[in-house]
């Protein structure tokens, strides 16, 4: 599956619909059921004719950006943030608004008219407002309502050996495994979320784990990665072309040891490069998934993106389809009942 | 008990790795009711039929956690040394000159990088070193994702005793004498060692779900204001008995199952103390809010130190608890 598609769409946490079409559209034919949930959330079921344990894999369809909140007598289109984005990246960014993809611009003061006490001082995001060239209120109104979703206007490319450079690559990149994943055909029942309003709290895989109540969860996701300059080694916790990462603990989840020692296992055994995301914050499905119910051994295997929940994160083909490898061979494996947890 | 205080607390258990604490706790507790069963977060659930009045049986949920606080391996550098984050609440300025020990049974102790002032010393300053001489070496013993704990032996000081994990490993011991002493109880009991509670009250919120009792009773350490110039303002004390919470930071106890506990320790003359806990949480809150709802409490061993190495308590107040639980499960439970 190229990248390029869905990197591009647009999916702030609640309006998923444009992601959950075009995934409908790819899986159509590879999975035995699709159906939607009321908070929107896609269920690919492959049953399988052996019994086995249900895996269900959870990769989220939202992305962090805005939503118009109000648009002022001047014709300023006035937001607020959706998930976590540091008001740092948001000033004199162009960016695109409501289903018909309205470009505007997040404008600053010009560094000319700026005091020294402006230069040091963080942005205020709820100072902020998008230009969206419009004269007046009802000018504007024509163009965009309040509760239209606002998404960074980038554009997606390849570049230096192997990379790929564009918006949403968390977790469109997590979408993109599973999708890959789900091609495939295997001995245990398989049941693959993608899932609604992550960025905002996992809501979605909340609902979607009570519903299916799975024996083993694995989250698929596209995760921080500092190899950067200015990052000691023990702190950038993923480094991008060394394989994909398995998550130890986060904030919302240990990751079942017996689930990670057999990724491990199988990774070494076919040869698929793979890390350990070194550090322990963050969270993400996983943890919805083990504590739906009574309850669900889980663990997390991501693709490393540099800048995340930013206009631009940066991933490698090369950890992309390693990933993908790695998820196909531990099915296969707990196909042929090799996971003893 | 003594025995039982020292091979739960000495046991290694961090969230998420009870393995070897749960085969230490089966052992104890196997003999005492009618099935013993694991669940998939590793929740360890002891199962005992009531016996005697069927129109008083009431599903009952015991709970004390068997996990510890510990540490996480996040990072083996060239000279072998283990970078680490915490596993639940850890104290940077606690864990200094502290040795710890790996589930493989690899001990280490606790170095720091150098900070000009000690309030600086944070965790990601500091490291384990296993006496490594390379990363090579220290990944023949440990890998990232590994845990460890307080390496800490058991102090008897006459009838007070300190150690590590006690913090809730002595809920456990209480759970498993009152599993011992009860006798007829009306009752079908699920004692649940719980997994997780360190980091999210985690293994009773899924073995709660599984077990759907009609009345939930937890087990856990609460502090206490008694020690020299405590900059808190707690009212329980060691030595005074079983504290019967009323509230902490994660739930309020419904009256009604507050003074079910009261009761029963006035009329069996059992020493008690009300526990109001600013901070902190127990997983009485994760089984109050299972389903459509349940009520439930929980009694207190009243302990100093928490999250130390050194966690200190007094064994007339586990006598205490132990005390107020048979009683309570052996009478009518309404609430």
């Amino acid at each position: 599956m190229e990248l390029r598609s869905i990197s591009e769409l647009r999916g702030v946490s609640g309006q998923e619909h444009e992601v959950r079409t075009y995934l409908r559209r790819e899986l159509e034919g590879h999975v035995s059921e699709l159906q939607s949930d009321t908070l929107g959330n896609l269920f690919a079921r492959k049953p399988a004719a052996a019994r086995g344990p249900t895996v269900m894999f959870a990769a989220h369809m939202d992305e962090v950006g805005f939503l118009v909140t109000a648009v002022d007598k001047d014709g300023m289109v006035h937001f607020r943030t959706v998930g976590g984005i540091d008001a740092g990246v948001m000033p004199s960014k162009v960016v695109q608004i409501g289903p018909k993809a309205v470009p505007g611009v997040i404008g600053t003061k010009a560094v000319h008219l700026q005091s020294a006490d402006d230069r040091t001082k963080p942005f205020d995001p709820k100072k902020l407002v998008i230009d969206i060239g419009a004269g007046s209120k009802e000018e504007a109104l024509k163009l965009v309502q309040p509760g239209d979703q606002v998404t960074f206007a980038t554009s997606f490319g390849a570049f230096g050996n192997g990379l790929h450079k564009g918006r949403a690559l968390d977790d469109r990149i997590g979408c993109a495994v599973l999708v890959e994943v789900l091609k495939g055909s295997y001995q245990v029942p398989v049941v693959g979320v993608f899932t609604v309003q992550e960025e905002v709290g996992t809501r979605g895989a909340a609902v979607a784990s009570y519903a299916v109540r799975p024996d083993i969860g694995v989250c698929l996701e596209g995760t921080v990665c500092a190899d950067i300059p200015g990052t000691e080694e023990d702190a950038e916790t993923t480094r991008i072309g060394s394989g994909p990462a398995i998550s130890i603990m986060d904030a919302g989840t240990i990751h079942h040891p017996g689930l990670v020692h057999h990724l491990v296992a199988v990774a070494r055994r076919h040869e698929i490069p793979y890390q350990y995301r070194r550090a322990t914050r963050g969270g993400n499905d996983a943890a919805r998934m083990s504590l739906a119910g009574s309850g669900a051994k889980a663990c997390a295997v991501s693709v490393p993106c540099r800048y995340i929940h930013g206009p631009v994160a940066v991933a490698s083909q090369s950890d992309f389809e390693n990933a993908v490898k790695l998820l196909r061979a531990f099915l296969e494996s707990i196909g042929r009942g090799e996971l003893k947890v | 008990m003594k025995d039982l205080i020292r091979d739960f607390t000495q046991a290694y258990g961090p969230s998420g790795n009870e393995d070897q604490i749960r085969e230490v706790i089966r052992r104890a507790v196997e003999p005492l009711c009618d099935r013993v069963s694991t669940d998939a977060l590793g929740n360890l659930i002891a199962f005992r039929q009531g016996r005697g009045e069927p129109v008083l049986r009431r599903r009952v949920m015991l709970a004390a956690h068997m996990d510890e606080i510990g540490l996480i391996v996040t990072h083996i550098d060239e000279q072998g040394f283990l970078r680490f984050a915490e596993v639940g609440g850890l104290s940077a300025h606690v864990l200094m000159g502290q040795r710890v020990v790996f589930g493989n049974g690899t001990e280490g102790s606790i170095g720091n990088e150098r900070v000009d002032e000690i309030k600086d010393l944070k965790l990601d300053k500091m490291f384990i070193d296993i006496g490594a001489r390379s990363a090579a070496e220290a990944r023949e013993h440990v890998e990232v994702g590994d845990m460890a704990v307080y390496q800490r032996g058991v102090s008897e000081m006459g009838t007070r005793v300190a150690a590590k994990a006690m913090d809730d490993r002595i809920g456990c011991v209480v759970i498993a004498e009152t599993l011992r002493r009860l006798g007829e109880s009306p009752h079908d009991i699920h004692a649940v060692f719980t997994v997780q509670e360190e980091v999210g009250l985690r293994g009773a919120r899924t073995s709660a779900f599984a077990v759907d009792p009609h009345f939930g009773l937890a087990f856990d350490v609460t502090g206490v204001g008694d020690t020299p110039r405590a900059r808190s303002i707690l009212n329980m004390e060691l030595g005074k008995g079983a504290c019967i919470k009323a509230k902490d930071a994660s739930l309020v106890v419904p009256p009604a199952v507050k003074n079910l506990l009261v009761k029963t320790a006035k009329d069996n003359a059992i020493p008690y103390q009300l526990e109001v806990l600013p901070a902190g949480g127990t997983d009485t809150a994760a089984i109050q809010l299972t389903r459509s709802g349940v009520p439930a409490g929980c009694i207190s061993i009243p302990t100093r130190y928490i999250h130390s190495p050194v966690e200190l308590l007094d064994l007339g107040d586990v006598e205490a608890c132990v005390a107020l639980a048979v009683k309570v499960l052996q009478g009518p439970i309404e609430v």
